[in-house]
């Protein structure tokens, strides 16, 4: 009765590792699909309009982002007028100054003259924060700014 | 003879090769860049002096709390400034202007390098419509820009290529052609029609 007889020597075999590459294969292209690179997360809304006389925003150059926009949702307590963001948080339009300094502290000296300031502002802002930003820009002397549109028919963003 | 089963290959070393494709992959990989309009802001000192322009060589741009838009202190929509501004653009009034093919009007601007779009918005007005404003007029001068380009660029060795081409190719590392050239004819255009847009604080 030897079909019945245990096998001797019951140790665990290997694990096959010929899918390993699979699985490192189907991470690859996950992330080649799904990166989004984003620098800072909005606290506000963020519709960019459309425009298609664009250029785009050179990477060589050092890009500093301000952010215009409503407090999105669970953000209420901040109001419901258009509001300014840097870096992580809300800010006043008196501390642009500040972060614009700060910015240029970050860079390379000889990169400071090509500082471009992009500014994201939501379409529903209405032009007076736009206003405060770019006066505030003047007096600290940068003057490289970049208004940041998607792409599309400039006429439909009137409706 | 006896049968011989298949040997086995390898498979250890394949995950070594597609962890190489995939730092081949971050490293070559683009993010999608953002784009837009560029503009330059005015410098703070201002000048005591006060420059006198005639006021036919100003084309005045007045977007007002309501997104309503006053050209020439006239209604107008959107959709129709940009061939506005071309025509006050090209007018070329005092004959000067070589290169111009609009109306010689001599009650509209004298010639390219006089001209000024003056852009007055309000605090109320939209983001959405100022970039639409703004977007329309960059277009006029890119539309005659283009058009000088393909004038004066096959003179040049840059055969159909218009301006935003040619500014597109001065930036690209890949473009094989003459640079420097290209630069010339570049800077020749911007001082043809140069880029006067003065916006009213």
């Amino acid at each position: 009765m030897s079909k019945f007889t245990k096998k001797k020597g019951g140790e665990v075999p290997a694990v096959n590792t010929a899918s390993l590459p699979d699985i490192v294969f189907m991470l690859l292209f996950f992330f080649m699909v799904a990166t989004v690179m984003r620098e800072n997360s909005l606290k506000i809304q963020n519709q960019l309009p459309v425009a298609d006389q664009i250029e785009k925003l050179d990477k060589k150059n050092p890009i500093s982002y301000i952010y215009a926009g409503k407090p999105s949702r669970g953000y209420e307590k901040y109001g419901t007028e258009a509001r300014l963001q840097l870096n992580d948080k809300f800010a006043d339009i008196n501390e642009i100054a500040a972060f614009i300094n700060s910015e240029r502290n970050s860079l390379r000296e000889e990169l400071v003259p090509f500082l471009t300031v992009s500014l994201k502002v939501d379409k529903d802002a209405n032009m007076g924060i736009v206003g405060d930003i770019k006066q505030e820009l003047r007096k600290v002397n940068a003057l490289k700014i970049n208004y940041t549109t998607g792409k599309g028919d400039a006429l439909t963003n009137i409706d | 003879m006896a049968k011989r089963a298949a040997p086995e290959v390898n498979a250890g070393s394949m995950a070594d090769i597609a962890f190489l494709l995939l730092i081949f992959f971050l490293v070559t990989t683009t993010i999608e860049k953002d784009s837009g309009i560029n503009r330059k802001l005015p410098p703070m000192e201002e000048s005591e002096e006060d420059v006198i322009i005639k006021q036919k060589n100003i084309f005045t741009v007045l977007l007002n709390g309501k997104d309503q838009l006053l050209v020439e202190d006239e209604l107008m929509e959107v959709k129709d400034l940009r061939k506005a501004a071309v025509e006050f653009l090209d007018n070329g009034g005092d004959g000067t202007c070589t290169y111009c093919k609009g109306l010689k009007d001599p009650r509209s601007s004298d010639n390219p390098d006089k001209a000024i779009i003056s852009l007055k918005n309000e605090r109320e007005t939209s983001y959405a419509a100022y970039i639409s404003v703004q977007n329309e007029l960059v277009a006029a001068y890119n539309q005659l820009r283009n058009r000088r380009a393909l004038e004066i660029g096959p003179q040049k060795g840059f055969k159909d290529m218009n301006f935003v081409e040619m500014q597109a190719n001065y930036k690209d590392v890949r473009f094989g052609g003459n640079k420097s050239k290209l630069k010339e004819v570049i800077d020749q255009i911007k001082v043809e029609f140069p880029l006067k847009l003065s916006e009213v604080q």
